[in-house]
């Protein structure tokens, strides 16, 4: 079994697309440059030539719905931005045209598109230049969202994105690109809808997306050592997502903190919440509680930075927390069935 | 004014001292001191000092993410940028934008920003304002050669045209988008005929000459000011660094090509520096001295101010309401 990190595998899984299929292409800004994509693209471009990896002008808006109407015309692209920041200038035809295509023309056509958004964020690059935005599009029904946290996931789910008859935008983060893992080489799908069980747990799940995903596990490691038996999800696909795998945790744990490193107000984590509450109410022990950012854009200071993003120590406290909280939910119960 | 040898002058102090700060920059974000991304304009600087000498206080400049030299031309604080690239509360956006977010509305700047292209509107909307309230300001939008490959840019030119508004938009020419070659990127050199569907006037200047530059920026601001509405204006130049950071043979990792022996000799302030001479001023020297002297007081200053505390991360979102009269 052979070990990848995160990034090779995303380029992996590029190079396998392009390799057994003409029709795939991508297109982006940074695509011949080895700094824009980490090197996550590296070579592909003297591999496949530059009519199949193409370096775009600085025109968001125009090249995502050039891969639109490419895709409906028989093609499979990959539209590339290397920042979620600048895929704002493209919302439109991502929410507009790709998301509500299949729907406008009674289902006779989908838009079969992989967009691929970067979230780069820290080293002191300020708001515009650090968001993380998948909520939005977590939002748009017709649009599909995945964040792998892995090496495995990264190069499945991407593939499985591009096998999608769906625009499915993809979302990898430059936090995890050191990550490593065993990946296949041969290649491989990971279901999009379907969550991970990463560790499993009896007092506490912790549900976490891309980057805090991985904090999730390095939490249960922190929680271990205090006695407490953390089960941690990845959720590695937001839309649709893993309710049942999250419910049933749930419903065993009694107890959930979600991860997420977006915006706190209307963000995954709220979504994530509100449905686990409608759920599993009543295996509840503790209110849910959410881990995410503080409704404020992205500082620049690297003082500022470090107080702005939430992490493993957080998770932790959250689960603790919830475990104190846990006894004063059982006593009110128990007062209200007395009553 | 009339660009005699005081004008020559003091537009060469001008771009010495953005040249030196910049060095200064670069030196920092090579020893680890600077750390968040900037941009350098060092080859440029003949752009912004010319078209900032044909402005007034009260006229606006709207700029990107390489913007510490029209920073420094319209007359923005030099403690005030170095503290910013330091992020310390004394900088001019207080420590919160850093290198892409200058701020210094004393002079006409109310806000630079890294989405490319993203302040061009917005200087069409300033020179609205001043339309509407029969002000005689300008607003002036400066934007990069990639800028121009954003579709809103065009709709902002329609706009000012329609309007009819105060408005200059400059583009600074420097043959690259990040690592890409203007060849890359569009079929045909001609990003001075962008205005023409909008009826703008479009001119290409050397933008390493400040005098030249300046001039058809005069031309350009008088012409707004009498109501005559938007021109455009492409300034031919280069940038001697990489896209980011201080490295001169590297943007984004990309090998440069060798464009940059011939363009360093065609050196905006070097050519200015042979005219004076020409013209027997023989203080330079002395003069160039001074200007160290202020880059070293202001960058003291900037690395005796304090960082900002953790706890200010949730400071400013909002603004807090002012009561309404
Ligand atoms: C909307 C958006 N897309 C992409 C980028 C990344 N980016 C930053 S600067 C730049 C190149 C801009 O080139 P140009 O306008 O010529 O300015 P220059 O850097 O040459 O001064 C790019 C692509 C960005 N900051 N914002
Ligand atoms: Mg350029």
């Amino acid at each position: 079994m052979r070990a990848l990190s995160y990034v090779q595998a995303i380029r992996e899984a590029h190079a396998q697309l392009l390799a057994r299929d003409s029709r795939v292409f991508v297109i982006g800004q940074g695509l011949w440059s080895p700094w824009y994509a980490g090197s996550s693209l590296e070579g592909l471009e003297r591999e496949f030539g530059r009519s199949r990896m193409v370096d775009s002008p600085v025109s968001e808006n125009a090249v995502t719905g050039l891969a639109i109407g490419a895709a409906l015309a028989g093609m499979r692209p990959i539209v590339f931005h290397p920042r979620m920041d600048f895929m704002l200038l493209a919302v439109d035809p991502i929410m507009n045209q790709a998301a509500n295509w299949s729907y406008l023309f009674g289902g006779a056509q989908g838009v079969p598109l992989v967009i691929r958004a970067v979230i780069n964020r820290g080293g002191q690059q300020g708001a515009q230049h650090s968001q993380a935005l998948h909520a939005m599009f977590m939002h748009v029904p017709g649009l599909k969202v995945v964040m792998p946290a892995t090496a495995y996931d990264a190069k499945g789910l991407l593939i499985a994105a591009m096998e999608d008859p769906n625009p499915v935008l993809y979302i990898d983060d430059r936090w995890l690109y050191g990550e490593t893992g065993v990946v296949p080489e041969e290649p491989y799908t990971v279901p999009i809808g379907k969550a991970a069980v990463r560790r499993s747990g009896s007092d506490v799940t912790l549900i976490g997306i891309s980057w805090m995903a991985a904090e999730s596990l390095r939490a249960a490691a922190l929680l271990e050592r205090e006695g407490i038996d953390a089960e941690v999800i990845d959720l590695r696909s937001l839309k649709p997502w893993d309710r049942d795998t999250v419910a049933a945790s749930v419903a065993r744990t009694g107890r959930a903190v979600i991860a997420d490193s977006g915006w706190r107000t209307a963000g995954a984590a709220a979504e994530i919440a509100a449905e686990v509450g409608e759920r599993v109410f009543r295996e509840l022990l503790a209110p849910i509680a959410r881990v995410a950012l503080p409704d404020v854009p992205a500082p620049c200071s690297g003082i500022e930075e470090q107080a702005y993003y939430p992490g493993a120590e957080q998770i932790a406290a959250a689960a603790r927390q919830l475990l104190t909280k846990s006894k004063a939910v059982r006593m009110a119960r128990t007062a209200r069935g007395a009553a | 004014m009339r660009m005699n040898t005081e004008w020559r002058i003091a537009c060469w102090e001008k771009m010495i001292l953005i040249r030196r700060a910049e060095e200064t920059i670069a030196g920092m974000v090579e020893t680890g001191e600077v750390r968040c991304p900037c941009h350098l304009c060092i080859g440029q600087e003949a752009v912004a000092v010319g078209v900032c000498a044909a402005l007034e206080a009260t006229d606006t400049i709207w700029g990107g993410h390489r913007s510490h030299g029209h920073y420094l031309a319209k007359g923005g604080s030099l403690e005030g940028l170095f503290a910013e690239v330091l992020l310390k509360v004394t900088g001019c956006s207080s420590g919160r934008g850093g290198s892409m977010h200058l701020f210094a509305p004393e002079v006409g700047i109310l806000g630079t920003v890294p989405i490319v292209a993203g302040t061009v509107p917005l200087a069409v909307g300033a020179a609205f304002a001043y339309k509407t309230r029969e002000e005689k300001n300008v607003a002036v939008a400066f934007l990069g050669d990639g800028s121009m490959e954003e579709g809103h840019v065009h709709e902002a030119m329609n706009l000012a045209s329609l309007y009819q508004l105060p408005v200059l938009f400059v583009c600074e020419n420097n043959l690259y988008s990040s690592h890409l070659h203007w060849s890359e990127r569009r079929v045909a050199d001609n990003l001075f005929c962008a205005g023409e569907l909008h009826s703008i006037p479009g001119e290409r200047v050397d933008g390493n000459d400040v005098a030249a530059v300046y001039h058809s920026v005069r031309w350009a601001v008088a012409r707004a000011r009498r109501g005559g509405g938007p021109s455009l204006l492409e300034c031919r130049t280069f940038r001697w660094r990489g896209h980011v950071g201080a490295s001169y043979d590297q943007d984004v990792g990309v090998q440069r090509r060798g464009e940059l022996v011939d363009w360093m000799r065609r050196d905006p302030i070097q050519a200015l520096t042979e005219r004076l001479g020409e013209e027997g001023v023989n203080d330079l020297a002395e003069r160039e001295r001074a200007i160290a002297d202020r880059i070293g007081q202001a960058l003291a200053e900037a690395r005796r101010a304090a960082h900002p505390l953790p706890d200010r991360v949730t400071k400013f979102v909002w603004r807090e309401a002012v009561c309404a009269r």
